[in-house]
């Protein structure tokens, strides 16, 4: 008797090698290969330009068969405007994390979504520096432990409220899609790869600024283990940052 | 080739658009705004880009994805806002990018800033400073070029008196036939293999680890080092002392120093036009002729340090400059009077008489 294997699911094409140096659980790469099969299914690669930033997600450059420009911490927002600017018919998005976008570079991110800047800002959101190992971002929820938040969590009176850069970019006039989705299940993983699909849409078709947050685990940073970090997200996470379409032109 | 009358600011910009730049991001900032104010309006006419940017560092960024892409980019400022743009200057360097940065000064309070670079780590720019309108234009063209040629940032150093002084000037194009195509730039990776533009150096697909990456780059500067030093002088066969000066100032030591010589003081200038790299030797050259070299700068001693470099220690090095200006700010001091110039240097020339 034989059987017959369906091929369900395989190495994106546009990735290069499976070699970086992101934790085990990260959900980064997750996030990295549902943006990648979408370039593939879009029939994107040849003119794609990846601006990105710098995180744990600054492993990817190297390892991706797209074009990239490595843009400075908090800055990917004005490289993608230049770059768009001058190359309009190519496809662009950001690689940012919320260190990156919500912490270092808050004003670019705006200034680019108010100018309506036609290309795709992607956040990948875990609520610490992962890089630097684990500190406090402007997103990290109330309560949340980090390395600088380590004895009370993320206390309002002392570390301010988190930043919900969705919310903000939906209230901004040249934004025109808006989304938030995550890594933390497969159906979540589906939900994502919708909305970055109507996100590239709305770049491809010229209408303006698009904006995709992407909720990353990160069992290191979170004190968890990797098995654990869906149920960590929904506790801790999806109350603050509710999974769904903000904005949709 | 016929001239048109142009002011300072609008000359350089012109000259920017003629070298084929065609983004431009700018933040106003006096004494550098009429660059952008003239990009404004001129780029769109040439299917170019003007960025009126919502802060320097935002501007700066938008030049490097602009120059990741391969297309002639330029930003202009003055030293505070060229402050703010020190960690993207530092890795513009790295990540090999060409563009052109000009800092139209209060002064001459920037010479340390440019040459020295303000930023992190092993880098340099190159910096060439114009002293008249059309060598302002002509420096900025071959800025361009060299930016392309040694994929580094190129700073052209001007100031309040080079972007508001009108001059009939032309412009004449390089001919640029020796320049590669730009064939690392990030524009969609139709038939080619990816590329990845980074400051970084990106061990998968260029091999080249951050170590190799950096030493790469540095490799370039001693080549840089030995080709593109530029340097004017005047009245020195018989010189007994000589002026160093550049910039705007160099005009006004210029005329001081033919005044000195209707006077009957053997004097010449040496008017360095690279800043870096600075032109040691024809510096030395001239200490070699002279009893005394004083140098005119206005700021509080910078340019005199890599005269001194030069010159090490065989004649007197005098600073004649200073910190001066009107009460706008702006570096158009009375330390500029030919009269106050014109004592200074008969003041080396007789206090150095014995040395």
């Amino acid at each position: 008797m034989t059987t017959t294997l369906k091929k369900v699911s395989a190495k994106p094409e546009l990735l290069l090698s499976t070699n970086h140096s992101l934790c085990p659980g990260c959900g980064e790469p997750l996030a990295l290969r549902t943006i990648l099969e979408l370039v593939t299914e879009l029939d994107l690669r040849d003119r794609t330009v990846c601006v990105c930033g710098i995180g744990c997600y600054t492993a990817f450059p190297g390892i991706i068969d797209v074009d990239v420009l490595q843009a400075l911490h908090g800055r990917a927002p004005s490289v993608a405007t230049g770059a768009k600017r001058v190359l309009p018919d190519r496809f662009v998005f950001t690689l940012q994390g919320d260190g990156d976008m919500v912490s270092e570079g808050l004003q670019e991110i705006i200034h680019s979504a108010a100018r309506g800047e036609k290309f795709t800002a992607v956040l990948l959101n875990n609520g610490v520096f992962g890089e630097t190992g684990g500190h406090m971002t402007t997103t990290s929820v109330l309560g949340q432990r980090t390395k600088t938040t380590m004895e009370t969590g993320r206390v309002a009176e002392q570390h301010g409220y988190p930043i919900k850069i969705a919310d903000l970019l939906a209230q901004v006039d040249g934004a025109v899609y808006v989304a938030r989705g995550a890594m933390h299940t497969p159906s979540a993983i589906a939900w994502t790869k919708r909305i970055l699909r109507e996100a590239f849409e709305v770049q491809l078709a010229g209408k303006g600024f698009s904006f995709v947050e992407i909720l990353t685990m990160c069992p290191t940073d979170w004190y968890v283990e990797p098995g654990d970090t869906p149920e960590w997200v929904e506790e801790n996470f999806t109350g603050t940052y509710p999974l769904k379409i903000l904005k949709s032109g | 080739m016929t001239k048109v009358l142009l002011e300072g600011s609008h000359a350089i910009a012109e000259a920017a658009i003629q070298a084929g730049c065609r983004f431009y991001a700018g933040y106003p900032i006096t004494p550098s705004t009429e660059i952008l104010e003239y990009m404004s309006h001129r780029m769109p006419r040439v299917g170019g880009v003007c960025m009126n940017a919502e802060s320097e560092i935002e501007a700066i960024n938008m030049v490097w994805g602009a120059a990741g892409c391969g297309v002639r980019a330029m930003i202009a400022s003055t030293g505070q806002g060229i402050s703010l743009m020190q960690e993207s200057l530092a890795e513009l360097a790295n990540a090999q990018l060409p563009c052109v940065v000009v800092n139209m000064m209060r002064g001459q309070g920037d010479y340390f800033q440019a040459t020295r670079g303000g930023g992190h780590g092993d880098y340099r720019h190159i910096v060439l400073a114009p002293s008249t309108v059309q060598e302002a234009v002509d420096l900025v063209m071959l800025a361009f070029y060299l930016a392309d040629k040694w994929r580094n940032p190129v700073d052209v150093l001007g100031d309040f008196l080079l972007g508001h002084t009108s001059e009939a000037v032309e412009f004449r194009p390089r001919d640029e036939r020796d320049l590669p195509p730009k064939t690392w730039a990030a524009t969609g990776a139709r038939g080619r293999r990816a590329h990845n533009v980074t400051p970084l150096g990106s061990p998968e697909k260029l091999n080249l680890s951050p170590g190799s990456h950096y030493g790469a780059i540095a490799a370039k500067l001693p080549r840089i080092v030995a080709a593109e030093k530029r340097c004017e002088t005047g009245l020195l066969d018989d010189a007994e002392v000589a002026v160093v000066a550049f910039g705007s100032p160099a005009r006004f030591v210029k005329y001081a120093v033919r005044v000195c010589r209707e006077e009957g003081l053997k004097v010449g200038w040496v008017r360095p036009i690279s800043l870096w790299p600075f032109p040691a030797e024809a510096v030395a050259e001239a200490a070699g002729r002279v009893r005394a070299l004083a140098v005119f700068e206005q700021n509080a001693g910078q340019m005199i340090d890599d005269v001194h470099l030069a010159v090490l220690g065989r004649v007197p090095v005098v600073p004649i400059g200073g910190i001066s200006h009107d009460h706008s700010g702006f570096g158009v001091g009375p330390a500029l009077e030919p009269a106050n110039i014109i004592a200074k240097i008969r003041g080396v020339y007789d206090g150095q008489a014995a040395a």
